[in-house]
């Protein structure tokens, strides 16, 4: 968003100098114009661009762990391949994904509820439903952590009011990826719910006069005029959920850490858990291999950018703008 | 408030250096510590006025990335502590301060410390570190459910047998009582009972893995027993919540904990009066695993004359004793230790120095946490029963030794 915006205050002082006349050569506006995008232009090349470049070259390095790469070719992504972990974390990011995907429609139908006519306390709802978004996914993760405790646990507490016997929501593999999920659908609910809201405060409140003229039930009016006309919402929203859901990393590392451990003492859920980011961070800050963490990231990055293209290709398809 | 005393001191002492003020970070990892860091770097700044020194705590899940990235863009604090399976990674990358010529202009002579530790950060005849503290494990016990179970308290004859017996009478899962804790750990747990079968975790050259050998299966086939016995939480309970908080709740009789337990135990009230620590119990023979940390210099730091002043004095008697006064933490100045002992009377600390002469030197290679960092996740499945434990073992001893041979 920032290079276009950069863009278009570049464009406009050329121009004007030139209707006025107050400037005597369009490169003196040109000259203005670089100045006054070179900040972003900088802090995008010194902390995006030039790092980008930097990973894919040792991504076809073998490195020590304090720096000193030396050229490998394509050894570390021949490595990939043979690794069993590679497989299960992309497994493991792919079904997070899923999950996090799937949890959209609720922000919508909640969204689509929160912006009834006459509701009182709008937004305080609002605000309740988005704080989770503006806490520290650390303090989060050690909440959530606490009420997941398998034996004292807040969850299995109330699960065993009602005579359930929970398990250990955090460290059993056939349950610690969906506990993570949750975490994860909880803390992006509140961001989803105010874009939907957005969406849904721009629609013409006549449409919905007119359909209930023509009979048209609550359900019927949903599906036929809500849905399409937030479309766009719904797509930025599923592109923003598929591109962080793919990097998840701060929720496992938290909920996989033992709590009051000095060294990392792995979970035994740590194998179903693990995000391609998760693998990155061991085998480039733990096990000191970074060429091998590169190659990783450089999966990640190639998996994020294909299935965002996909993602726009086929929203010609479904998205209408209004 | 220091710096006034500092101010005061400085006429009456000449240690300071001749150059303006210097500013030294110190970096350390254990916030229990961190009171008794910062007194000997006032006590060092007192003596050295010039030197002003800023203890840096950083989160010891983090430390390690952090010092890696620092060390890597050339930003590392002037001093820090070091680890023993760190110390060949950063000695080997050059990383460090080499300290041995400058062993006497700082008032430092090897011969002070246990030479086991020396050997710890001296890498290729050179002397990278200075010893800073030792640990053994113990085994801490909770006399109030020994007594309740009337089961005599453990002492120096007893062995894995009697270990194994006595979990058993003090298991109580009606009231959720276990009588021991034995989580997949490998310093305080199953490196000890795999020395103590008569295995190794890593050959005396450091090549080849010692996981596939029947003593080493041995020593952690003595955990995964206690768990599946139910003597033990489960592995997916100690993963919920830390082992030593779970010994602590004092629902659980005995705990494989190291003299680093101390200062926590102390200060908590429900384990005042009624909880001790006694030797490991011996298997085969008598064995434990001893560790200790050293404080190191970076070999890139902008003061070297102030940094290794420093270090000289950390590796002073004064620095050890401030240590073993408010630290929870074995000295390894010689002859501090019984300072470390009475500090903290109310437990029989005696028994962590009494290990000392039969200690193994915690087990390291070049790049220890590539291999170190698998084993808690491939022993998982034993631990909750789902593997078998040779097999957990042959598939480690074959990660692990794909490891070293990667080393150069």
């Amino acid at each position: 968003m920032t290079p276009f915006a950069a863009q278009r205050t570049a464009g406009q002082p050329a121009r004007a100098g030139s209707r006025r006349g107050r400037r005597p050569s369009r490169n003196h506006g040109w000259g203005w114009a670089y100045l006054m995008i070179a900040p972003t232009t900088i802090g995008l090349s010194v902390f995006y661009l030039w790092p980008i470049a930097q990973t894919l070259y040792y991504s076809f390095t073998s490195s020590g762990p304090f720096g000193g790469h030396t050229w490998t070719g394509l050894a570390n992504y021949q490595a990939l391949g043979g690794d069993p972990s590679v497989g299960q974390s992309v497994l493991n990011t792919l079904l997070y994904t899923g999950i996090q995907l799937a949890a959209i429609p609720f922000a919508l139908l909640v969204a689509a509820l929160l912006n009834q006519p006459g509701l009182r306390g709008r937004s305080v709802y609002r605000v309740i439903f988005f704080l989770p978004v503006v806490t520290m996914p650390v303090a989060v993760a050690m909440l959530w952590r606490w009420m997941y405790q398998g034996d004292y646990g807040l969850v299995n507490y109330l699960l065993s009011l009602v005579g359930i016997h929970g398990p250990h929501w955090a460290s059993d593999p056939d349950y610690a990826l969906y506990s993570v999920a949750a975490i994860g659908i909880w803390m992006s609910f509140g961001y989803n719910l105010v874009i939907f809201l957005a969406g849904l405060q721009g629609i013409p409140a006549e449409y919905y006069e007119a359909a209930r003229v023509d009979g048209a039930g609550p359900v019927r009016t949903f599906l036929r005029i809500t849905v399409p006309l937030v479309s766009p919402n719904i797509f930025f929203v599923t592109v923003l959920t598929v591109i962080n859901s793919l990097q998840m990393f701060d929720i496992a590392y938290m909920m996989m850490s033992t709590p009051g451990s000095a060294a990392g003492t792995a979970n035994p859920a740590l194998p179903r858990v693990r995000s391609i980011s998760y693998l990155f961070f061991e085998k480039a800050f733990v096990e000191h291999d970074t060429g091998f963490g590169a190659a990783v990231a450089f999966v990640l990055v190639a998996f994020v950018v294909l299935v965002t293209v996909i993602q726009f290709r086929l929203q010609k398809r479904w998205v209408h703008y209004a | 408030m220091v710096l006034g005393a500092a101010g005061c001191s400085a006429g009456s002492n000449g240690g300071g250096t001749a150059s303006g003020p210097v500013q030294l970070t110190y970096r350390i990892w254990d916030a229990s510590q961190q009171p008794a860091m910062q007194s000997i770097a006032d006590a060092f700044h007192a003596a050295h006025p010039n030197i002003s020194v800023t203890v840096q705590l950083t989160a010891s899940s983090e430390y390690w990335t952090k010092m890696q990235a620092d060390a890597t863009s050339g930003s590392a604090p002037d001093v820090f502590w070091m680890n023993g399976p760190n110390a060949q990674l950063y000695e080997s990358n050059g990383i460090l301060m080499p300290l041995s010529d400058k062993l006497t202009a700082n008032g430092l002579s090897l011969s002070n410390y246990p030479s086991s530790l020396d050997s710890l950060y001296s890498y290729k005849g050179t002397q990278y570190g200075i010893p800073k503290d030792f640990d053994t494990v113990g085994l801490w016990y909770n006399k109030k459910l020994f007594d309740a179970a009337g089961v005599k308290y453990p002492d120096a004859t007893w062995t894995w047998q009697d270990l194994q017996s006595a979990a058993a009478k003090l298991t109580d899962s009606a009231k959720g009582q276990y009588g021991i804790l034995a989580p997949p750990f490998g310093q305080e747990n199953y490196y000890d009972t795999i020395l103590q079968a008569g295995g190794s975790i890593i050959s005396p050259d450091g090549k080849t893995s010692g996981y596939d050998q029947p003593a080493d299966i041995a020593g952690l086939k003595f955990w995964t027993d206690l768990v599946k016995a139910g003597y033990s939480p489960s592995l997916k309970s100690m993963t919920d919540t830390y082992p030593s908080q779970l010994f602590e709740g004092g629902k659980v009789a005995m705990y494989y904990g190291g003299s680093w337990d101390t200062l926590e135990f102390g200060k908590n009230p429900n384990l005042k009066g009624n909880t001790d620590v006694t030797v490991l119990p011996q298997g085969a023979k008598r064995a434990v695993v001893i560790h200790g940390l050293a404080n190191v210099g970076y070999a890139k730091t902008k003061h070297p004359k102030e940094t290794a002043a420093f270090i000289g004095f950390l590796g002073s008697q004064q620095a050890a004793e401030i240590e073993a006064q408010q630290g929870g933490v074995i000295p390894a100045y010689n002859g501090t230790q019984q300072a470390w002992v009475n500090a903290n009377s109310q437990f029989h600390l005696q028994s962590f120095l009494d290990e000392v002469p039969y200690s193994v030197p915690f087990p390291t290679s070049k790049n220890t946490s590539v291999w170190q960092n698998q084993e808690a996740t491939v022993f998982g499945p034993a631990w909750d029963g789902s593997a078998d434990v040779a097999s957990v073992a042959k598939q480690m001893a074959g990660i692990m030794n794909t490891a070293l041979s990667k080393e150069k």
